[in-house]
């Protein structure tokens, strides 16, 4: 059974610079908040499809379920 | 791929492509069967969308060929203009910050909305002949 922790690791090793704060007392139904800089100009869905990509083989199995927000870090970078 | 699983492929496709906005959900607009469909659901009703809505309950292999087209695992799935714009999460998010209405194209109600009318109410199930069953709500 993956544990929150397990879950954030894998997030915050597959996306640049990604922060992750993932939720899931359960074992089977998880949320996350992964916040990178790789999102930047990419459409929400792609957003989340970077994340979830990342456990395709095992949403709808070990993970039921997988709610997400993402975003990029607070909007500094100069225009 | 069997001929029935391309036929259904072709009509998801092609109601994608007919429908500016279409929600596939579990149960109808009336009568959803998920909590994360009935959010979907909610959220367009909110920002007074007119959307077409398809039960993929029916026949299993809509979940499954929608999910081949879409590469999306979960349900509910919304298609603004021929492209998904995300399941429950997404359409949650955007309508909760504001995004959900220009993205499915209603102006925004700034301030009050001239006499809101109510819903009219679907006549009876229909249970035409399309393949899909697709509640068309664009009238």
């Amino acid at each position: 059974m993956p544990s929150p922790d397990e879950l954030r690791q894998r997030i915050e090793a597959a996306i640049p610079d990604a922060s992750a704060e993932v939720q899931g007392a359960d074992g089977v139904h998880f949320s996350a908040v992964v916040v990178s800089p790789a999102f930047s100009g990419k459409s929400r869905i792609e957003q989340h499809r970077m994340v979830m990509d990342l456990f395709a083989g095992e949403l709808g199995g070990d993970i039921h379920a997988l709610s997400l927000k993402t975003t990029t870090p607070s909007p500094q970078e100069p225009r | 791929m069997s001929e029935q699983s391309t036929q259904i492929r072709d009509a998801i496709a092609e109601a994608i492509k007919d429908n500016d906005v279409i929600l596939f959900m579990k149960g109808t607009p009336d009568g959803p069967a998920c909590g994360f469909s009935a959010r979907a659901v909610a959220a367009l009703q909110a920002v007074g969308a007119p959307f077409a809505a398809v039960d993929i309950l029916p026949d299993p292999r809509l979940r499954q060929e929608l999910s081949a087209i879409s590469n999306w695992p979960t349900i509910p799935q919304l298609f603004v203009g021929g492209e998904l714009l995300g399941g429950s999460d997404i359409i949650t998010e955007m309508y909760e910050s504001g995004e959900l209405a220009e993205a499915v194209g209603v102006e925004q109600p700034e301030g009050d909305a001239p006499g809101q009318a109510p819903p009219v109410p679907e006549p009876a199930q229909p249970t035409g002949p399309a393949p899909l069953g697709i509640e068309n709500r664009l009238g």
